[in-house]
């Protein structure tokens, strides 16, 4: 089957009028959570998985990705408007984008930031479409020893590349791996760290893991912060560019996009690096580099295409290798899994309808986000009056009754607010939860190829090392743990995450 | 006040040294077998020892890396106490009190975590609330949930 025959075979099925439904619910919601501050794609995606239960993996897909990227839109609209990063993905749009608006400009930013992502978007589909099934070929000749080796290194790139301590972020993978380890033995079917507790037979659910961390435990510390807001009024009016902004905005966008597409594919890369990259480097190459934080309007329409490129290129190493490269795909990768799914190479020749289903999905999704989000940002900004107060009870009842429908007992619930408490722990001492939930997904996958490996190599573990492209994986996960501790770059990244609390 | 200790990385260091021993002597337990045909331990042990090395690394630092402000572990009690303890009651109330009881317990509950508690707001998010479950769960969604107390339905 050739590229044109896959991309109508997926339009077929995501223009279905169910499917369309969910496309729409999803990036409805998507937008929803990207404006309003405290709640992220990651929260949702967690709190909404068991609420996917009823349907089918195809439109449960689709919804869950509308989500992702769907936010990295609404995001910005708030960044713009209230100098308030609705997601960490905006914080670089803040800096030019609201001074745009204090000059009167706002209307203007705004249809930069949605005509920018949408053709990010459109890029960024193609990209999936002609990259994914080579990728997925290479990744089928993969033995047990790549896999191993690949999975370390998504693990490491995936901290390297966020914030904070190194150190305590392998720390928080390995927690996460042995979370993961509890539950039944696949190969001898022993049982491990239940400690006498028959609902752990089956492992620590990940609906409770990923509500625990990112729900309850967000919650609390947000509690603890308090609120702030500045919320701009005024009438939102000039939507339309001037030709002389509209052409300036063409490079920035393609740079923006094309940065966004490859940082999308890294591990550990995603829709947060993507911004911030592509922000630096139109302030780079500028003439007029000055001008950067007063309201230049491709300081708005850089980041604003990278980051929702990255938000759907990072979907490549979860559906080719099965490897998420960050939180929110970890969840997806869950939610696949729930559905019955591995996701892996395999997904494209098995399950074509899906694969081609949610990409085609991608493209539809943007095209109504523009609609979503040009005429009616007047409904979103009015949505902002919303206090937390308000919301978070909203965000636990969600939690708590998805939970309990997991597997209509209540164990669940104790379980995620014991897991809530670890996660709180874990924040409080600067150890960021988002590498122990890669762990706990990629865990037991871990653990399978390395036996499996070790018992082809008759215990002779320098099979990870003799294999060319085992070696390069571990080769580039240890250049990257250090780089990362050289001074001269982790000088950079603390200036690049300031501000930036996910 | 100078705190004398990093106090953040050397809770860290504690929970990870704990965590890893934990592991490790679990995982003796579950037979280690050999590395060519490993047991149901092998693996954990494994991840036990380097958690509990990283444990040790971290432990080193906090005495080296001078402490600041940002080092002392500061919390406050009452957002803790009060999310928690509000899904535990939704999680024992659910079975015996039924969904509308046990909504409105959380509901109410967590809204006295925030410093902007407001009785009256919280009963009238409690009933929109309520309505929402009932339209999106019951209506349209179909989860099968206890509803109602079970004492009062016991015909069965």
């Amino acid at each position: 089957m050739d590229l044109y025959s896959n991309l109508l075979l997926g339009f077929n099925t995501a223009v279905t009028p169910m499917n369309l439904l969910y496309c729409f619910g999803g990036v409805l919601i998507g937008t929803l959570i990207g404006v309003l501050p405290g709640i992220g794609p990651v929260q949702t995606l967690a709190i909404l998985l068991p609420t996917t239960y009823s349907l089918s993996p195809i439109s449960a897909l689709i919804m869950l990705a509308g989500i992702y990227y769907g936010a990295q839109y609404g995001g910005s609209t708030t960044s713009i408007l209230m100098n308030l990063p609705g997601e960490a993905s905006s914080v670089v749009t803040c800096l030019d984008g609201h001074q745009m608006a204090r000059q009167g400009r706002a209307g203007a930013a705004l249809t930069v930031a949605a005509l920018g992502s949408f053709f990010a978007g459109c890029v960024a589909t193609l990209m999936i479409a002609v990259l994914s099934i080579p990728l997925a070929d290479i990744s089928l000749k993969f033995g047990p020893a790549e896999y191993f080796s690949v999975i370390v290194f998504g693990l490491i790139g995936s901290i390297v590349l966020a914030s904070g301590s190194i150190i305590k972020a392998i720390g928080m993978i390995v927690v996460g791996l042995l979370l993961g380890m509890v539950g039944t033995d696949v190969t001898s079917g022993a049982q491990r760290f239940c400690f006498g507790v028959s609902e752990l037979a089956d492992g620590i659910g990940f609906v409770a893991l990923a509500m625990g961390l990112f729900g309850i435990s967000d919650i609390i510390s947000s509690l603890e912060k308090g609120e702030k807001r500045d919320i701009l009024k005024g009438k939102l009016t000039g939507f339309m560019l001037s030709k002389k902004e509209f052409l300036t905005c063409i490079p920035a966008t393609l740079r923006g996009t094309l940065s966004g597409c490859l940082l999308g594919i890294l591990p550990g890369g995603g829709a947060v690096l993507a911004s911030f990259s592509a922000y630096m480097l139109e302030k780079k190459i500028s003439k007029d580099p000055e001008s950067f934080g007063k309201g230049n309007i491709k300081g708005v329409a850089a980041p604003e295409s990278a980051n929702n490129a990255a938000a759907q290129t990072s979907f490549i190493p979860l559906l080719t290798l099965g490897i998420p490269s960050n939180v929110v795909l970890a969840i997806m990768a869950g939610a696949m899994m729930i559905h019955g799914i591995q996701p892996g190479p395999r997904v494209i020749t098995s399950n074509p309808e899906l694969f081609w289903g949610v990409i085609a999905s991608m493209w539809i999704g943007n095209l109504m986000l523009i609609i979503l989000n040009l005429p009616l940002i007047g409904i979103w900004v009015r949505l902002l009056s919303v206090p937390y107060r308000v919301l978070y009870p909203a965000i636990l009842v969600f939690c708590c009754i998805g939970l309990y429908s997991v597997n209509n007992n209540t164990f669940d619930i104790g379980l995620t607010a014991l897991l809530g408490l670890l996660g709180y722990i874990f924040i409080k001492l600067d150890c960021e939860p988002a590498p122990l939930i890669l762990g706990f997904v990629l865990g037991p996958m871990m653990e399978e190829n390395f036996r499996r490996c070790m018992l082809l190599s008759h215990g002779d573990p320098s099979v990870f090392f003799t294999r060319p492209l085992s070696l390069s994986f571990l080769l580039l996960s240890l250049i990257m743990v250090v780089a990362a501790g050289l001074p001269a770059l982790k000088k950079k990244r603390e200036v690049a995450f300031q501000g930036d609390d996910l | 006040m100078k705190p004398d200790i990093h106090q953040k990385n050397l809770a860290t260091a504690f929970i990870f040294i704990a965590l890893g021993i934990v592991a490790m002597v679990f995982s003796v337990a579950y037979k280690l077998g050999t590395a060519a045909n490993m047991g149901p331990g092998y693996f954990p042990f494994a991840l036990g020892a380097i958690l509990t090395v990283l444990g040790i690394i971290v432990a080193t630092q906090s005495l080296s890396i001078p402490p600041d402000k940002s080092s002392r572990i500061s919390f406050k009690i009452k957002p803790v106490l009060m999310i928690l303890s509000s899904v535990f009651i939704f999680g024992l109330s659910l079975e015996p009190l039924g969904l509308f009881a046990s909504v409105m317990f959380l509901v109410i509950f967590s809204s006295m975590a925030s410093d902007e508690f407001n009785l009256k707001e919280a009963v009238i998010n409690t009933m929109a609330l309520l309505l929402m479950v009932f339209i999106i769960f019951i209506y349209f969604l179909e989860f099968q949930l206890p509803l109602w107390p079970g004492f009062m339905f016991s015909h069965s």
